[in-house]
């Protein structure tokens, strides 16, 4: 075939909402064509009702991002930090990211969430899993092997997120979960029969009667759009699968809600929705929150988990807290003088805020900067009018 | 003569590819549009893995495609005719955040 044959040419299609622009994608949620500046638009204006229907924020209120340099944590740093000027949340912002100490791996993202923080003029703080346990995941891996990183680093993170925000001065805590991500949740609930996860699961906010809450403002915003988002706005976002998890995202949960997106892409929406309208008429199933003896924090048993892996780790039973009790106990390695790296974890209802929190960024503040915002936010309150009433006018 | 179009690769995709971002090509006659494209990548341009990129003859969902910068799904998908200079963006969205 050679490029001159004649082509039929299909008629030119216009965006479905402003009905004049280049459409650029098709919305999973609503099947609409949207051009560019209206995407984003609705993506950002969703969001934002999203927070006022979810009553997310208090004005003044001091907030740590999870950043992890990923597609979702970038886009959520970019766009809180949009709607806090455009929509004046008046939300003191500050981005948090934990060190696992994963060499050629979580290195390389942290240096994206410190260009980030530069790019978006936000605070940033690092915590370590080193300096928190005394355990960085190289060593952990070294000792206790290849098969269960996941389970030490995600029962590490957890815990890791919320003592960093306490150093911070921070009570609430915003993670980059996305609507496929909250989708994928409720389906494996439903597979484990996990009945108090899959009632929580749906919430925009968690914790609301612990130290630290939780929110997820992306709780209806499509996987696709993030990454179309984050594409056209060219962010600067990392990834590289970490080294240790090749394949931790091929869990079939995932893989079922992709090809079921696939067929009819509201399914995600109406997943989230079937989560959302259960309701456990018993309280049989929810624990009791209780606090760890050892360290303080929140545990439904007398010793949290962490603190049985990192008891493990110390005694040289790595397979403490994930094997049976028995097995795990026989054959301790013995630990040589000088090989420990048992640190004593601080008690997590001992811990306050740091005066002087040794911050990886930080924001000059002044009187320039204030009037500066002022004119900011001006600027993209317009832009938000000027777009509403041309849609409306075209209606 | 065959037509030259561009590849590139986002989020993630592009350790599949060599780590190239981005790559023109001249495709040989038998490549009429997307579908023999994925097909014809996945035989002469593909480095490792190919069930992380194919899968019953179209991309692995979760993988977003982009003819000349807007989603493929406007475009007709796998049955879209590639011209000369089109550029075409692979970006996988499964990679963790």
């Amino acid at each position: 075939m050679s490029s001159n044959t004649p082509r039929i040419k299909k008629p030119k299609k216009t965006c479905d909402i402003c009905k004049s622009g280049k459409p650029v994608i098709k919305r999973p949620k609503t099947g609409q064509l949207v051009c560019k500046e209206c995407f984003y638009f609705v993506f950002e204006e969703e969001i934002h009702q999203t927070i006022i229907q979810g009553n997310v924020f208090k004005e003044n209120e001091k907030v740590a991002i999870g950043a992890s340099g990923g597609k979702d944590s970038t886009v959520l740093a970019y766009v809180m930090n949009l709607l806090n000027k455009r929509h004046n949340y008046k939300l003191d912002l500050v981005l948090l990211s934990i060190d696992e100490g994963i060499t050629g791996y979580r290195d390389d993202s942290l240096e994206t969430v410190k260009r980030n923080a530069r790019q978006y003029n936000l605070p940033l703080k690092i915590v370590s899993y080193k300096e928190l346990y005394g355990w960085s995941m190289d060593e952990i891996v070294k000792e206790a092997g290849n098969k269960n990183n996941c389970t030490f680093c995600g029962v590490l993170r957890r815990q890791a997120l919320d003592r960093g925000a306490v150093m911070l001065g921070a009570k609430h805590i915003l993670t980059g979960h996305n609507a496929d991500d909250i989708a994928e949740t409720v389906l494996m609930n439903i597979l484990r029969g996990d009945i108090p996860r899959l009632q929580r699961c749906t919430f925009i906010t968690t914790g609301n009667d612990s130290m630290i809450k939780r929110s997820k403002p992306f709780k209806y915003t499509y996987e696709k759009e993030i990454v179309m988002y984050a594409h056209f706005k060219k962010l600067d976002y990392f990834s590289t699968e970490c080294i240790y998890a090749p394949n931790a995202f091929r869990g079939n949960a995932r893989v079922f809600l992709k090809d079921l997106e696939k067929v009819r892409s509201t399914a995600i929406m109406d997943i989230i929705y079937s989560g959302e309208s259960y309701e456990n008429q018993s309280n049989n199933n929810i624990p009791t929150s209780k606090v760890c003896e050892r360290c303080g924090y929140m545990s439904s048993n007398k010793i949290c988990k962490a603190c049985v892996l990192l008891e493990g780790l110390n005694k040289g039973l790595p397979s403490l807290g994930i094997k049976k009790s028995k097995k795990a106990r026989a054959n301790p390695k013995v630990i040589k003088e000088g090989e420990s790296k048992e640190i004593k974890v601080k008690n997590f209802q001992d811990l306050t805020k740091e005066e002087n929190c040794k911050m990886e960024y930080v924001v000059e503040k002044s009187e320039k900067n204030n009037e500066m915002d002022i004119d900011e936010n001006k600027k993209l309150m317009d832009s938000v009018n000027n777009m509403k009433r041309k849609l409306q006018n075209l209606d | 003569m065959g037509k030259n179009i561009t590849l590139s690769f986002g989020g993630g995709m592009e350790i599949l590819f060599n780590n190239t971002k981005e790559r023109e090509i001249e495709l040989p006659d038998s490549v009429v549009n997307i579908k023999d494209l994925i097909a014809y990548m996945k035989d002469e341009l593909l480095q490792e893995r190919p069930e992380l990129f194919v899968l019953n003859d179209s991309v692995r969902p979760g993988i977003i495609v982009l003819i000349n910068n807007a989603d493929w799904e406007i475009e007709g998908g796998l049955e879209y005719e590639l011209e000369d200079d089109d550029e075409i963006t692979f970006i996988s969205t499964l990679h963790g955040g």
